[in-house]
């Protein structure tokens, strides 16, 4: 690792001015679970890290007009424990998922949006395209764990978001702050997360200078929710696929429902026209499989991770019918 | 006189040995007081850092460590590899620096400049076809890849086949894994004049100081030894590594004490791996199940030598009339391998006992039958076959059995049962031990062991107290240091017999004097004397106490030095069978195979210490759970590199992941008679095939290759049109 300067703001003010606008020269320090990792192996060498821990506006979770504001510090832990936040089912899957009890206590819900992707090439060091010599490594090398979906451009790394799936589908927004103290603005979560062409653009809309402050949810009312990660261990293990859902019922029959899939590709992936069929129907195992099989069939394996489309599938139909209480596994 | 001979009581006679008693160094281990090498880091100290290759195969073409040398904070920098010279896997080392913190140090590597000629590599230890095309060349010269290991014929394999009921064709196969230490290889090393003092994690504390005693032209006794702890070894840390004289050369260079560990990535990289093996298998029985044929042919890889399982154990354990085996080595750019718990025997039991499975299958049969039918082509059939009436108990095997893919339910979760069965040596190796009995009654032995799982400080306890009448607490045990009697290295199961036998017999010995100098005393017959409860005996009446029969061996302590044991003392001996029984659920649409519980049972002659038997046990399942589900070296064909090498990637089960372990051990008098018999390596043998087996079951369908990933699952299946 190499050697930097450590700041530690106490106001979201404070963070943007210690963060500055110089690309690379600067990295924001949240549960710190990956960025040690990523310092390490100097795939980043921020000359500065600013540490967030002490702002107390991003460790708040309060009520705001029509839905939940969760402050991007909030860790996994504190929003299992939160009482605004127990109708938010699919939260709870994942915070599950991740198993490993010292990830929940240090992980934050605003690192895990930004997690930069797993893919063992970006790890070693190949940047986030994979390219040597112009040659894309996961298109000729291992590509298992890689896209199924969106991979048609340089671009072949999955999002490791793992709530993101989850907040998609309850059509959250996140607050940007940065890069001025005073620039403040919500976006669609739909929104943040971009398929890069180069290296340099990262995988966010995040520009130097800027962080996630908060996510937004809106009132949980009556949708029914679920996240299914197929894992292949009990204990700490990034998923092969995911899918988060939300969806409301009303007399027995579908009145809304969304879909996005996890881990298949370079962006969360929404699944909007899968999710349509089962409008007005029932959601039991065959409409669920159905709209598991709708949400695959425009997907683009890669030579070696065709198994993941039935993961893919497996995980919205799962996931579909846990949130209605009818998942028997 | 009743005669004095050296030997072990009769089965459920001892005091202490056979009992559960706790490893004395568990509370030092479990909170952090026990002194690993890797804590090793007084005041002073300097930091060292390897710059390895980060190409698979190359040429390094320059190398200038003047930069380096001038970076703040950097004592000494040697290279470790010549210009012109070929690097022939990743993480091959290169430059050592050592530094006054460890970030100089990484300040140091980056500051070193470097240029290599990539040259071309190949790295698929699967494809067989791939290494006799590829063009590599080594020196400038084309190299072939691929050597052949021989073929071994016995009977006529052709009739057999012709004549067979039942013929089975498969494929199978089982990747490289890393030792995956938990304590990485590597050394402290401090200079006092020409002596050495090293701290190592090292499985062979009185075989290493030789080893650093050539490169420095010193003599072997100005070489001390310590370990205290091992931190993992499982057969990769038997040498003075050229990281550890690399570590010596910079205390040396620079006069101060220096700790060289290796990285995570570096430790998996060069440190030690198991080979891998794929098979390509015809095999036959006849219309009663009898296994008749076996043709084979094996081949993969143990990096740049070019080896992999031996021909001699295919195939495993079962060794049919009629039978033709062939193994190819492939070269590869990949780090090289080391003895890996039980060489050899995890993978041919992993591809030959598949492969009967899928024959019994094949052949309408329950595999429990069949393996039964065949045990007449097993060593030790006498074993296995209680073995396995005791497994299928304790199993419900009879209950749980069904035809492959046929174990019922609408659910996607499919549930199977799987057996295997292994052999393994684990006679003693040869340790001198050192007793002393202090005239205060204390008691201290002294060998030049170590620990690497076995409980050595807690067994040699166990064996001198039992033997004295005393509780544990009377007993001091040293180990770890190349100063004490030599013993021998812990690899091969040996540990166990080697230590406990002369510790017994010296004991014993102690003893007997003992009982002398009462006699004389106290005017008993010592033919008579007993010492039990901290008392000396005389039949059924009291003569002393301990303390009072130590105060006679007068102002200084009683002192027997012993030997390595010997065959005909019968406190040791070699060869175990034990079977195993895996349960598994497969969600058919994940492809994650979920374990439900695994069956161990064994045979291990005498237990010295049940407790640490079983937990050696569990941690062997453990191990083996791992590599059948998850754990797997991964290279990339494309860059030459180990792209998981890292503990995320790299994926290690956790305990929600083991399922149920039940192990028990098979011991009935004759076994118990037979004395000590190592244990460590046999029960990591046949996780792989019996785990495989019990997923054919559940699903119907062989998935052929470990580990037995979602991907793999999720391939066979679908190959199979299911």
């Amino acid at each position: 690792m190499k050697a930097f300067e450590y700041a530690r703001p106490e106001t979201e003010a404070e963070a943007i001015e210690f963060l500055g606008t110089n690309a690379g020269q600067t990295a924001v320090l949240a549960g710190g679970t990956d960025l040690v990792s990523l310092m390490k192996a100097e795939l980043l060498t921020p000359a500065r890290v600013v540490d967030l821990k002490r702002i107390p506006s991003l460790r708040e979770v309060t009520r705001v007009d029509g839905g939940v504001q969760i402050g991007s510090l909030t860790t996994l832990s504190e929003l299992a424990q939160h009482p605004l936040l127990g109708g938010y089912r699919s939260l709870f899957d994942v915070i599950d998922g991740v198993r490993a009890i010292q990830v929940q206590g240090s992980g934050t819900i605003g690192g895990d949006l930004c997690h930069l992707p797993n893919c063992w090439y970006f790890r070693g060091g190949y940047g986030l395209l994979a390219t040597e010599n112009g040659v894309s490594l996961p298109e000729v090398g291992d590509n298992r764990y890689h896209a199924i979906l969106g991979n048609s451009g340089p671009a072949k790394f999955v999002n490791a978001s793992r709530f993101a799936p989850a907040l998609m589908a309850w059509g959250a927004k996140v607050r940007i702050i940065g890069p001025s103290p005073e620039q403040a603005e919500w976006v669609p979560l739909e929104y943040f997360y971009i398929t890069p062409k180069t290296n340099s653009q990262g995988n966010t809309v995040l520009k130097p200078g800027q962080l996630i402050s908060h996510v937004w949810l809106p009132d949980a009312a009556e949708t029914a929710s679920a996240t299914y990660e197929v894992l292949q261990m009990e204990g700490l293990d990034w998923p092969l696929a995911s899918a988060g859902v939300c969806v409301e019922v009303d007399g027995g029959l579908v009145r809304s429902a969304r879909i996005v899939m996890g881990h298949v590709a370079p962006v969360p992936w929404l699944a909007t026209e899968a999710a349509r069929p089962l409008i007005g129907r029932p959601l039991n195992d065959d409409t669920a499989g159905m709209v598991a099989d709708a949400a695959v069939a425009r997907t683009t394996p890669l030579s070696m991770n065709e198994y993941k489309v039935q993961l893919a599938r497996t995980a919205v139909k799962r996931a579909l019918l846990k949130a209605v209480g009818k998942l028997d596994i | 006189m009743a005669e004095r001979k050296v030997g072990w009581e009769p089965q459920g006679k001892h005091t202490l040995v056979g009992k559960e008693i706790q490893r004395l160094d568990g509370p030092l281990k479990a909170s952090g007081q026990a002194k690993y090498a890797n804590d090793t880091n007084p005041p002073g100290t300097l930091f060292a850092k390897l710059l390895t290759s980060p190409h698979a195969h190359a040429k390094l073409v320059m190398l200038n460590l003047d930069k380096a040398k001038a970076v703040k904070g950097v004592k000494a920098v040697i290279a470790m590899a010549e210009v012109g010279q070929e690097v022939r896997f990743e993480g091959w080392p290169i430059v050592a620096i050592a530094a006054e913190r460890p970030e100089y140090a990484e300040d140091g590597l980056r500051a070193i400049e470097i240029k290599f000629d990539v040259l071309s590599h190949f790295v698929d230890e699967a494809d067989l076809k791939g290494a006799q095309a590829a063009e590599v060349t080594d020196g400038g010269e084309k190299v072939t890849l691929t050597k052949s290991l021989g073929t071994q014929k016995k009977g006529d394999v052709e009739t057999a086949l012709k004549e067979a009921k039942t013929v089975h064709k498969g494929y199978y196969g089982i990747h490289t894994i890393t030792h995956m230490c938990l304590e990485p290889h590597g050394s402290h090393a401090a200079w006092d004049g020409d002596k050495l003092n090293v701290a190592i994690s090292t499985q062979g504390v009185s075989i290493v100081a030789g080893q650093y005693a050539k490169p420095f032209g010193i003599d072997e006794a100005s070489v001390s030894i310590k370990c205290d702890f091992i931190g993992g070894g499982f057969g990769s840390k038997f040498a003075v590594d050229e990281w550890d004289v690399a570590c010596a050369k910079l205390a040396k260079e620079t006069g101060k004490p220096v700790r060289l560990l290796l990285s995570r990535a570096t430790e998996m990289q060069i440190a030690g791996n198991r080979p891998s093996a794929f098979i390509e298998v015809t095999t036959a029985c006849d219309a009663e199940g009898k296994l008749t044929a076996w043709d084979s042919h094996h081949w993969g890889t143990n990096g740049p030598k070019g080896s992999t399982v031996a021909l001699t154990v295919t195939p495993y354990v079962f060794d049919p009339p009629n039978r033709t085996r062939t193994a190819t080595g492939i070269i590869t750019h990949c780090g090289p391998d080391r003895a890996w718990r039980a060489p050899n025997h995890p993978q041919a039991c992993a591809y030959s006992q598949t492969a009967l499975d899928d024959l019994a299958a094949k052949a309408g049969l329950d595999c429990l039958t069949f393996f039964q039918r065949n045990l007449g082509l097993t060593n030790v059939p006498h074993i296995y076959g209680p073995e396995l009436e005791i497994a299928a108990k304790l199993m419900d095997w009879k209950t749980k059995w069904h035809p492959r893919g046929q174990g019922g339910g609408n659910g996607p979760v499919k549930r199977g049962i799987g057996l295997a069965l292994h052999t393994w040596g684990g006679g003693p190796h040869q340790s001198n031990v050192q007793l002393k009995v202090y005239p205060d009654g204390s008691v201290e032995v002294t060998m030049g062991s170590q620990d690497i799982g076995t409980g050595t400080r807690t067994c040699i306890a166990q064996v001198a107290a039992d033997t004295f009448g005393l509780p544990m607490s009377a007993v001091k045990v040293n180990i770890g240091s190349n100063k004490y009697p030599k013993a021998g290295p812990s690899g091969g199961s040996t540990t166990i017999g080697g230590v406990s036998g002369p510790t017994r017999r010296t004991a014993q010995q102690a003893l007997w004097k003992i009982f002398d100098l009462v006699a004389a005393k106290y005017n008993v017959d010592a033919g008579t004397l007993s010492a039990k409860f901290g008392m000396l005996w005389s039949g059924d009446k009291e003569v002393c106490t301990w303390k009072q029969a130590a105060s006679l061996v007068g102002p200084m302590a009683l002192e027997l030095q012993g030997g390595p044991v010997t065959e005909d003392e019968k406190l040791t001996d070699k060869q175990v069978g034990g079977v195993q029984m895996a349960e598994v659920a497969v969600d058919t649409e994940t492809g994650v195979v979920r374990m439900v519980k695994m069956v161990a049972v064994q045979d291990i002659g005498l237990i010295v210490n049940r407790l640490l038997a079983r937990s050696q046990v569990y941690g062997a399942l453990i191990m083996g759970i791992a590599y059948s589900l998850t754990e797997e070296r991964i290279m990339d064909n494309k860059t030459g590199r180990f792209i998981n090498a890292n503990l995320v990637d790299y994926k290690l089960p956790r305990i929600g992941d083991i399922g149920d372990l039940v192990v028990e051990f098979y011991e009935p008098e004759d076994q118990y008679k037979r004395g000590v018999i190592g244990l460590g390596e046999p029960p990591v043998i046949a996780p792989g095939a019996a785990i495989s087996n019990a997923v054919a079951n559940a699903i119907g369908v062989r998935v052929p290759v470990l580990p037995l990933t979602p991907k793999r699952v999720l391939d066979a299946l679908k190959g199979a049109g299911a």
